[in-house]
């Protein structure tokens, strides 16, 4: 019997698959199709274009050049150590300080303040994520420079200037993002814990973060990936010069400049075709690089997490 | 034999909803009793009354007196933290953190500020012993908890509520989620766990009631309406309401 409906199931399948009696049906299923075709034809002809621009760079300077600590594209020198170095500075810096103020505020919103403060700041907050980036330099430029020069550091256009503007910036994604993730996590580890005797916090600190870890990691990839891909404001208010700071400390209090500022601080004035010009392209590509990795490593620990969630009960 | 905790005149309310109608009850040291009804009689919310989790909802309030061996946990100045040490739960739906099966059993000693690890060590594998559980996670202590199956996490959960050492354990429905192979295995537990710990019981299902407590109170609509030994109440309860109820013409 078993064999017989095998059997007859390739018979009654064709049947009940016939050519779409709905034209309009057929147009929008490729229509949509199209949509979700394109996306990947833009960006590989994106990233084709890059390389198309920026390898002849990697050809024709050597590497030696490439890996220099000095970037003067006038006299051939196209080191790119001192710009890598000027968007980690900055980034690192935006991190630090974003981290945990964003996972705090994350947990004040979500765990502890009463429903019409959440209510009144929740869209606040994502309100943020909408100030253009240029109205932040401005803001860095006129306010945060100056004070930062009164307390101390040589001048006040430097990378923490840039980290601060940064962090202000990533603030409402990665809020926003882990709060998200918070609220996900069942009530019932909640009850759990408090069940067992936890204090409030104990439960928040030892059950709910490290519940929510995954999404929590996503949000601070997603705050470094704008971090490390903003322009505008970074260069408004790091000074753009282009060295390596020493090692410590102090080189958050030094001017830097970041990839970023760089591509668009000179792609007006090189030449179509120079080697410099392939050059701002090439740092274009170690720039994709960059935030293609911290995607996919984002990704797969968040696949990794994920697969260990959807295994349990809630 | 003693009474491990005595509820006297006791009401609730969600907001204008009176959830409990004066209710008074003993509960004897280290037996199971069990709490049976209809849906929404009031038997989950007497039972998360025994440790405070209806504070956790806003709108609960509580009249009357819970007496834990002697003392009012409802009264003045009671450290709900500390109560909650003393009375563990187990829920319906098995909830084991998303951790490891070891911190999950670690996780209340080390709220309670153990941190040496060789005692950790021990309790982790006392409680897992205690709670039938040991030979099947032995050599993955450190796998995830959710890997196991839901009866072996509903054990986890017993496992990570008794390594605190409380007095008394309230089990939710706990059987509620788990197959009748996995459900007989929590009940030979809960009957080993009363030689050391009081239990208190809420379930759907009469003839677990009947099979593993010792006692059996029966609400209905926020009042208890009978309260006697679970052979008695069985047998011969004394209300027309119990009769029609666990013989299944009303409920």
């Amino acid at each position: 019997m078993i064999v017989n409906m095998e059997q007859s199931a390739p018979t009654v399948a064709p049947k009940r698959k016939p050519v779409p009696r709905h034209w309009g049906e057929w147009v929008i299923e490729n229509l949509i199709q199209l949509a979700g075709v394109s996306t990947l034809i833009i960006i590989g002809l994106i990233f084709a274009f890059l390389l198309r621009e920026g390898l002849p760079a990697f050809f024709e300077i050597s590497p030696a050049t490439l890996l220099g600590v000095r970037w003067y594209p006038i006299e051939e020198m196209y080191g790119l150590l001192p710009l890598l170095a000027g968007s980690f500075i900055v980034t690192i810096g935006a991190v630090v300080i974003a981290l945990p103020l964003g996972l705090t505020t994350a947990i004040y919103l979500g765990e502890v303040a009463p429903r019409w403060q959440r209510e009144l700041l929740k869209p606040l907050i994502e309100m943020l994520a909408g100030i253009p980036s240029i109205v932040l330099g401005f803001l860095g430029w006129v306010v945060l420079a100056p004070l930062i020069q009164k307390a101390g550091a040589p001048t006040g256009l430097t990378a923490f200037t840039g980290s601060l503007i940064l962090a202000y910036m990533s603030l409402p994604t990665i809020i926003s993002i882990s709060e998200d993730a918070l609220y996900a996590v069942p009530k019932e580890y909640r009850d759990g814990a408090l069940a067992i005797g936890a204090t409030k916090w104990q439960t928040i600190w030892r059950v709910v973060v490290p519940a929510a870890r995954s999404g929590i990691v996503i949000a601070i990839m997603l705050g470094i990936g704008r971090a490390i891909g903003e322009t505008m404001a970074v260069m408004m208010v790091t000074g753009n010069a282009a060295n390596i700071p020493a090692l410590g400390i102090g080189m958050f209090f030094q001017p830097v400049r970041t990839m970023t500022a760089t591509i668009a601080a000179e792609m007006g004035e090189v030449a179509k075709g120079s080697l410099h010009y392939s050059t701002l392209f090439a740092i274009g590509i170690v720039l994709f690089l960059i935030t293609f990795s911290i995607n996919s490593i984002a990704g797969r620990l968040v696949g990794s997490q994920g697969s260990r969630r959807s295994g349990g009960q809630l | 034999m003693n009474n491990k905790i005595d509820v006297r005149n006791f009401n609730f309310y969600y907001g204008d909803f009176q959830a409990l109608d004066n209710i008074n009850l003993a509960i004897r040291e280290k037996q199971i009793t069990a709490l049976i009804g209809p849906s929404g009689c009031g038997k989950s919310t007497f039972l998360r009354s025994l440790n405070r989790m209806n504070d956790e909802i806003a709108s609960a309030r509580a009249e009357g007196e819970v007496l834990l061996d002697g003392k009012n946990i409802y009264a003045d100045g009671v450290d709900v933290v500390e109560l909650r040490q003393h009375i563990g739960m187990v829920f319906q739906r098995p909830n084991p953190f998303p951790q490891s099966i070891y911190d999950n059993v670690a996780f209340g000693p080390r709220v309670l500020g153990q941190a040496r690890k060789n005692t950790l060590d021990d309790i982790v594998v006392q409680s897992l012993q205690d709670a039938a559980l040991w030979d099947e996670v032995e050599h993955r202590l450190h796998n995830s908890a959710l890997d196991l199956n839901p009866g072996q996490q509903q054990r986890l959960c017993i496992a990570r509520a008794i390594a605190v050492k409380p007095d008394v354990i309230l089990m939710d429905e706990p059987c509620s989620a788990l197959d009748p192979v996995a459900t007989l295995s929590v009940e030979d537990l809960m009957h080993r766990l009363a030689e050391t710990y009081t239990i208190v019981i809420v379930t759907h299902n009469m003839q677990q009631a009947a099979r593993a407590s010792h006692y059996t109170a029966f609400f209905w609509l926020g009042k208890l309406i009978e309260f006697q030994e679970t052979r008695k109440l069985f047998m011969s309860p004394q209300e027309e309401l119990t009769e029609s109820y666990i013989s299944g013409r009303r409920g």
